[in-house]
């Protein structure tokens, strides 16, 4: 046994490798994105890896490789397994065979996601087994136990780590890496895989039949732990377990729910020898809501009377102020320093010579009224540029914009999606737009990968997770064979043009096309791109703040108003096309 | 168990991810147990970012506002911006500089003096460290994260040559003497 300082994402890849995973699928999501890229950078892989184009089609690839026999996962954030609900309910019914894990990875507080939903839902609403890590050893141990337990009771095993157990560190004992792998062998089962009326009434009741032995191997794992010491207790679920703790008083109860579906009668036994109960989730109320309906008489505390916060992600500071609330702990031991006031705030930005904010400067020069839908991806950053109207989900920006237009509203609607968001769930929208006449304009930021979640490659890189050569896909031939007659692709360093295709998008009638295409600055820069950086000539410069207005970090100005370039200067060039005076200019010349 | 503990601040992309990774190493060399949260995913460059390590730590991985025994700062607003999360006696090694962030250009937002926010941290131990002078010296600007480790070193609970085996196990070889120079730089820094 091996101790490593670990990222809990690390921590999960490694357990998977234990357990000698066949088959790794996926969609990058924050915090999930880690387990997959550890997979893909083991130099020693006798396994498969993709990147899938969606959560969907990732998880019925993964699916598939299990009915194959093979262990597999398929991993995703949170949002991302509403995409794949679709598989996710009726995979219940159909089983899994090899080890099938879905890492489902949730983000309280929602630090880089649109909203703050809970996957243990999604696994009491498919009636599957879920694993709910409280740290970095626990989600090691757990993912490894997981593949065993899926094979046990022949289900997908749903697996939710957090925001805080993902990108946490620890020290974690690692076990040996598994040297047995399955090569898959698809055995034709009808009444098993074909989920025909006849055949789905049947495996519904089997699925329900299954249920008190799901409880029972759940149980049987140990993750689930309670030691009774005395009038008081506190439950707890995930990383909440952990922050309880650190707080607990000494003579109060402990039980911790490590995985679903919780053993009713050994949660009653446990609560009625209480007079109160305090339950710390993070998420939905689930175990509390279950807790409830065995606490006759007892007196519960949680998120539905108020004693826990209902949104948001809990600390140790959090669950003090909660067993106050329960009356616990007469005080918090935690004081509140007040933070600093008045500091300029410092959001995450689009990196100095980024694509999208020169495509970005062109839509608001050439549509100043316009209304800009957009997605998920860096370039929702543009909120900041004022030219994200609204984001709600995944592919939503064409048809959010072909909403807008068909309501009536005449100002003009300018869309705006990544290139790998397009292949996600963009390409059906734009197909609907087309057909039913939405006049709108689609701009596709190509930046050739999926930058925002750490660079994984998609269909349009032209390199696949196993790291091998693929032919990518053309965007321009997908946006035509939607029906899109105006297709214009331009390079967004290249300021005129750019703003040469969009009035003549805007000049038309019906759904255009413009994909806006430059490499990520940041691979780029990998890739050995180097270009001249720019300076400001101090005497042409006439302080008029109009390069300052365009928001790039290596833009910044001296004590007289008058710009100045720093080291984060990429060479883009696209501020020297700003400037009105033309005193930004190439290093090296005059 | 009471934990050690420590928080990395800084801006995206300026390495306090390396930072904690070293002390993670140091820990492992040392048979401490350690615990830690970092900022990851959605493009953080540029943006505010946070690093909490729990030398010692056995429980969660956040520290409390109001309990850290030592900040790491590579950016002096920054430092500004988490002060609130040390102990009243908490220590503070800062980078003696800032970078200005471009809501002060975009949102016309007023940026507060260099001595502003030095005064703003009056009432803890404060080393302020020219990071980029230091880094400079070594040989490239590149490790200025190196040199605020090394300056905070000898406030942490860690030997030196702990942090400097750490430090060679996680730095590219062609990088190694680089680095090391950086750490003995900035150790040097955080002794006076």
């Amino acid at each position: 046994m091996v101790k490593q300082y670990l990222l809990g994402n690390e921590a999960i890849a490694h357990a998977c490798i234990e357990a000698g995973i066949d088959f790794a699928s996926g969609y990058p999501g924050t915090p999930s994105s880690e387990v997959i890229d550890t997979l893909r950078a083991q130099k020693k892989r006798e396994f498969y890896i993709e990147w899938s184009v969606n959560e969907k089609v990732a998880l019925e690839n993964a699916l598939a490789a299990s009915w194959c026999g093979q262990r597999s996962m398929v991993t995703m954030k949170h949002v991302g397994l509403n995409v794949a609900a679709d598989p996710l309910m009726t995979s219940a019914y159909t089983g899994a065979k090899g080890g099938f894990v879905i890492l489902s990875a949730d983000d309280p507080y929602a630090h880089s996601s649109q909203n703050e939903q809970d996957t243990r839902r999604y696994a009491h609403f498919a009636k599957l087994p879920c694993m709910n890590p409280s740290s970095v050893q626990e989600a090691h141990d757990m993912m490894k136990d997981a593949f065993a337990l899926s094979e046990k009771v022949g289900l997908p095993v749903l697996f939710r780590p957090t925001t805080r157990v993902c990108h946490s560190k620890g020290d974690v004992d690692l076990g040996e890496v598994s040297e047995e792998h399955r090569t898959g062998v698809f055995e034709k089962d009808p009444k098993q895989y074909v989920v025909i009326p006849a055949h789905t009434r049947a495996l519904h009741k089997k699925l329900n039949e299954k249920q008190p032995m799901v409880r029972k191997a759940v149980m049987d794992l140990g993750y689930n732990t309670a030691e009774v010491r005395g009038e008081t207790a506190v439950v707890a679920s995930g990383i909440a377990a952990s922050y309880v703790q650190e707080v607990i008083p000494d003579g109060v109860s402990f039980m911790k729910v490590g995985c679903f579906p919780i053993d009713g009668a050994w949660m009653e036994k446990f609560v009625q020898q209480h007079k109160k109960v305090l339950v710390v989730e993070e998420g939905a109320p689930v175990v509390e809501e279950r807790l409830r309906q065995l606490a006759c008489g007892v007196e519960v505390f949680g998120q539905m009377n108020g004693a826990v916060p209902m949104e948001g992600e809990l600390s140790p500071a959090a669950v003090a102020a909660s067993m106050v609330k329960a009356g616990i702990l007469k005080e918090s031991p935690f004081q509140s320093p007040a933070p600093a006031e008045g500091l300029p705030p410092r959001p995450p930005i689009l990196c100095a010579g980024c694509g999208h904010r020169a495509t970005f400067y062109a839509m608001k020069r050439v549509f100043p009224d316009g209304i800009f839908p957009s997605d998920i991806g860096c370039y929702t950053l543009g909120l900041q540029l004022g030219t994200v109207d609204t984001t709600i989900c995944m592919g939503a920006s064409v048809t959010v914009g072909s909403g807008i237009a068909n309501s009536g509203e005449k100002r003009p609607v300018v869309a705006t999606i990544g290139d790998s968001t397009f292949l996600h769930t963009g390409i059906q929208g734009l197909i609907n737009a087309v057909y039913n006449g939405a006049d709108m304009t689609l701009v596709i930021l190509d930046n050739r990968i999926t930058a925002m979640t750490g660079h994984q490659p998609n269909p349009n890189t032209g390199e696949t997770a196993m790291g091998e050569a693929s032919v990518p896909i053309s965007l321009e031939t997908i946006c035509r064979a939607c029906g899109a007659s105006f297709v214009e692709t331009v390079d967004p360093y290249d300021l005129t043009a750019t703003l040469e295709a969009l009035k003549a998008a805007k000049a038309r009638k019906g759904t255009k096309v413009v994909i806006a295409r430059q490499a990520c600055v940041i691979t780029a820069r990998r890739a050995g791109v180097r270009r001249a950086h720019f300076r400001v000539d101090p005497e042409t410069c006439t302080a008029c703040g109009a390069c300052l207005r365009f928001g790039c970090p290596a833009l910044g100005k001296d004590a007289e108003g008058k710009a100045n370039i720093n080291e984060l200067c990429s060479g883009c060039g696209v501020c020297a096309e700003i400037c009105p005076a033309g005193a930004i200019v190439k290093e090296g010349r005059k | 168990m009471s934990s050690y503990d420590l928080l990395i601040v800084g801006i995206g992309g300026q390495g306090t991810i390396l930072a904690s990774n070293i002390i993670g190493e140091a820990c492992l060399l040392e048979g401490v147990p350690i615990k830690g949260v970092e900022t990851h995913g959605m493009a953080q460059r540029g943006g505010s970012v946070e690093s909490h390590v729990r030398i010692g730590g056995t429980f969660g991985p956040l520290i409390s506002p109001g309990g850290a025994d030592l900040m790491i700062a590579l950016d002096l607003m920054e430092a500004v911006r988490y002060r609130h999360y040390l102990k009243p006696e908490g220590r503070i090694i800062v980078n003696d500089h800032t970078v200005v962030p471009t809501s002060v250009f975009m949102q016309k937002l007023p940026m507060p003096a260099r001595d502003d926010l030095v005064a703003a941290l009056e009432g803890h131990p404060v080393t302020l460290v020219d990071a980029a002078g230091l880094a400079a010296e070594a040989g490239n600007l590149i490790v200025q994260n190196v040199v605020m480790l090394g300056a905070a070193a000898p406030s942490l609970p860690l030997k030196a040559e702990s942090l400097e085996e750490a430090v060679t196990r996680l730095v590219p070889q062609k990088f190694l003497d680089l680095n090391l120079r950086a750490f003995a730089l900035g150790r040097e820094a955080g002794r006076s």
